[in-house]
């Protein structure tokens, strides 16, 4: 009568088999390349390095290739392969404010050092879908002539300047390390910004348009957004100088947020700050707005809304995290399940010793 | 130093993982956290866990312990739901296989380290032997304290008084404590722990257990331990008290009636069986009988 579930090693295998299958697709079309996916899907890709914590585009370009374009799923795939690697050396901090400049705007003045560089961006874009897309072919023609770059000091450091901003420096402090030392809460606010990077962009875009709607409001302005390239410096021991080691590309948001202060202490104004990987805007605003959120506790501010309760952001916005946990559910609970039924039945059992069995409705039959 | 030893062991297959999968500085990491979780019974040791090749919630705290303390004379046997041969058992077996070389077994008494979801076999555990626990929630208070900064004070001052009036609650709603699994348990009269989801049959087993056993949750980076011969109480009153599951029926076949059942639906019409959860007991109860 009962079949043992037999045969898991050979259902496994299948499984894989039918995955692999699923994930080419038909084979009478040509297979996308790395490189392919590296090239025209940068928006996957820098997603994929930015919450999987590797900067290297073959490989978040392979993950979601290998991932069949699931998204969370590669970042998965580059996380554990990221836990694996040896921690050669420390770069030197990364100066944003020495980056070259691919895109750089200011929401709060008109015209500023640096100036406004519109650069590649999908805002002004109506969205309509380009036919001409379905065929193939397409050569989007030359690139349009650059400006002479120039200098770009941050906004935030102007204002910083004329004290109109809370101050923000290096405290010289060791940041924390999230990915070798288990979280604990209170955290500091490089753990802080640290989870804040691998966190999930749907759920702090979701935070962060909440704090828009009152939960939490931290009246922000996108003081500056900046993306293009910036170099990595490491200074190697035997050398004790720096050199240059490579060049990265960044995306940096600096949310100018409502002031603190009045008559005891002089109002200025105070910062959320986002960072990605590539061309992830999206994600550094929010990451902005829930990091000037979290600041509640520092600046006294009651916690009134989801996105400002660091426990509760910071615990559950890593979505390689949450979605092992909730795919966990498809393993078997035969025997937790088994447990609550038997509990159930005895229940069931003394009700109808009180009520009689009349009481009891219609369903299982013992 | 034991890295580089340890490193040179690692055989070709490995595909350019160290053995066991985690590099030397985070299995010393691991058996550090280990130690001072021995040293104090049901205690919530913080560790860094790491990221593993298999999803969390899947048993990555449990596979960091595994690979923490196997070695090459290690026998493994890996149960889910206390049965050898679910996917996820095959799955983590076939994983240490392939990055430890380790001799694996599905016979209890024959394995020095056991890594298990859900269940304790029902074949009584040896000196000498590790029994692994993959852990999702550690914290036996998570579901009426969410707050870890909370839990940690409240395990910190031995206030576990509202963990009693939930179960008293339980009582007084539903004449019974409603907690057929992960049933709290307090270890050598101090930490209130989380057994992991176990059916609260399995609970006494845990008491004055000759082996070692280890708790691993990765998600929530967290290890605890009960030292071999330890005092392990599950919560009660004294006018309720603990008890555990009982079956009318013998497994269907072996014929067991002391082991813990899994039901198993025949049809659409109410129709079921019962047999062992633990697919080695229940062998070696038919081998009995042939």
């Amino acid at each position: 009568m009962y079949v043992a579930v037999k045969g898991g090693e050979k259902a496994i295998a299948a499984a894989h088999k039918l995955q692999a299958k699923k994930r080419r697709g038909n084979t009478a079309r040509p297979e996308v390349s790395v490189a392919q996916v590296e090239e025209q899907l940068a928006g996957a890709v820098d997603r994929v390095m930015t919450e999987g914590g590797v900067y290297d585009k073959e490989l978040a370009a392979l993950a979601v290739k290998q991932a069949g374009g699931d998204l969370v799923e590669a970042i998965f795939l580059l996380r554990a392969y990221r836990t694996t690697l040896p921690r050669l050396a420390v770069t030197e901090p990364v100066d944003t404010a020495r980056m070259r400049i691919a895109r750089r705007i200011s929401a709060t003045y008109k015209d500023l050092p640096g100036g406004q560089v519109l650069g590649p961006t999908y805002d002004y874009t109506h969205r309509l879908l380009d036919f001409a897309l379905l065929a193939e072919g397409e050569y989007p023609g030359p690139e349009p002539v650059a400006a002479e770059p120039q200098a770009c000091p941050q906004v935030s450091g102007i204002l910083e300047k004329l004290e109109l901003m809370v101050a923000e420096s290096d405290d010289g402090q060791a940041p924390a390390d999230v990915t070798m030392a288990p979280v604990t809460y209170p955290c500091d606010r490089s753990a802080r910004l640290q989870q804040l990077v691998r966190g999930d962009e749907g759920f702090l875009l979701a935070l962060g348009y909440s704090t828009q709607r009152g939960y939490g409001r931290n009246h922000p302005f996108a003081g500056e957004i900046r993306s293009g390239e910036v170099t990595l410096e490491l200074v190697p021991e035997e050398l004790g100088f720096a050199i240059e080691i490579g060049d990265i590309e960044l995306t940096e948001c600096q949310m100018i947020n409502g002031f603190v202060g009045g008559r005891q202490q002089k109002p200025a104004f105070t910062r959320g700050y986002g960072l990605t990987f590539g061309f992830g805007e999206r994600k550094a605003m929010s990451m902005a707005l829930v990091d000037r959120a979290l600041q509640a506790g520092e600046y006294q501010e009651q916690v009134a809304g989801p996105a400002q309760d660091e426990e509760f952001v910071l615990a559950h916005a890593d979505n390689v995290e949450a979605s092992g946990f909730v795919s966990h559910l498809k393993l078997p609970h035969y025997v937790d399940f088994q447990a609550e039924l038997e509990l159930l039945r005895k229940m069931r059992r003394e009700y109808e010793q009180e009520h009689g069995p009349a009481a009891s409705q219609a369903g299982e039959q013992a | 130093m034991m890295s580089s030893q340890t490193m040179t062991q690692a055989g070709d297959n490995n595909h350019g993982y160290n053995y066991a999968y985690l590099d030397e500085q985070t299995k010393r990491m691991i058996r550090r956290a280990l130690l001072k979780a021995v040293a104090i019974p049901g205690y919530q040791v913080p560790f860094g866990g790491r990221e593993m090749p298999m999803p969390y919630g899947w048993g990555t705290g449990g596979v960091q312990l595994t690979a923490a303390v196997i070695g090459r004379d290690d026998t493994l046997k890996v149960i889910d739901q206390g049965a050898d041969d679910t996917t996820n058992a095959v799955s983590i077996r076939s994983f240490f296989q392939q990055v430890a070389q380790v001799k694996t077994t599905e016979v209890t008494t024959d394995a020095t380290l056991i890594q298990t979801r859900h269940r304790i076999p029902e074949t009584a555990l040896q000196a000498g032997q590790i029994l692994v626990y993959q852990v999702p929630i550690p914290e036996p208070l998570r579901f009426i304290e969410p707050r870890e900064t909370e839990t940690r004070k409240m395990h910190a001052l031995e206030e576990y008084g509202i963990m009693h009036v939930k179960l008293y609650e339980d009582i007084a709603r539903y004449g019974h404590i409603a907690t057929a699994y992960a049933y709290p348990v307090r270890v050598n009269g101090r930490y209130i722990m989380d057994p992991s989801p176990i059916p609260k049959f399995d609970n006494p087993k845990m008491d004055m257990m000759p082996a070692l056993q280890l708790f691993g949750a990765g998600r929530e980076k967290r290890i605890y331990a009960i030292p071999p011969y330890t005092r392990v109480k599950s919560l009660d009153f004294e006018d309720h008290p603990f008890d555990v599951q009982q079956w009318d029926e013998p497994c269907d076949v072996c014929g067991s009636t002391d082991s813990f059942l899994d039901e198993v639906v025949t049809d659409d019409r109410g129709s079921r069986v019962f047999i062992c959860s633990d697919t080695d007991y229940c062998r070696q109860q038919q081998e009995k009988q042939a």
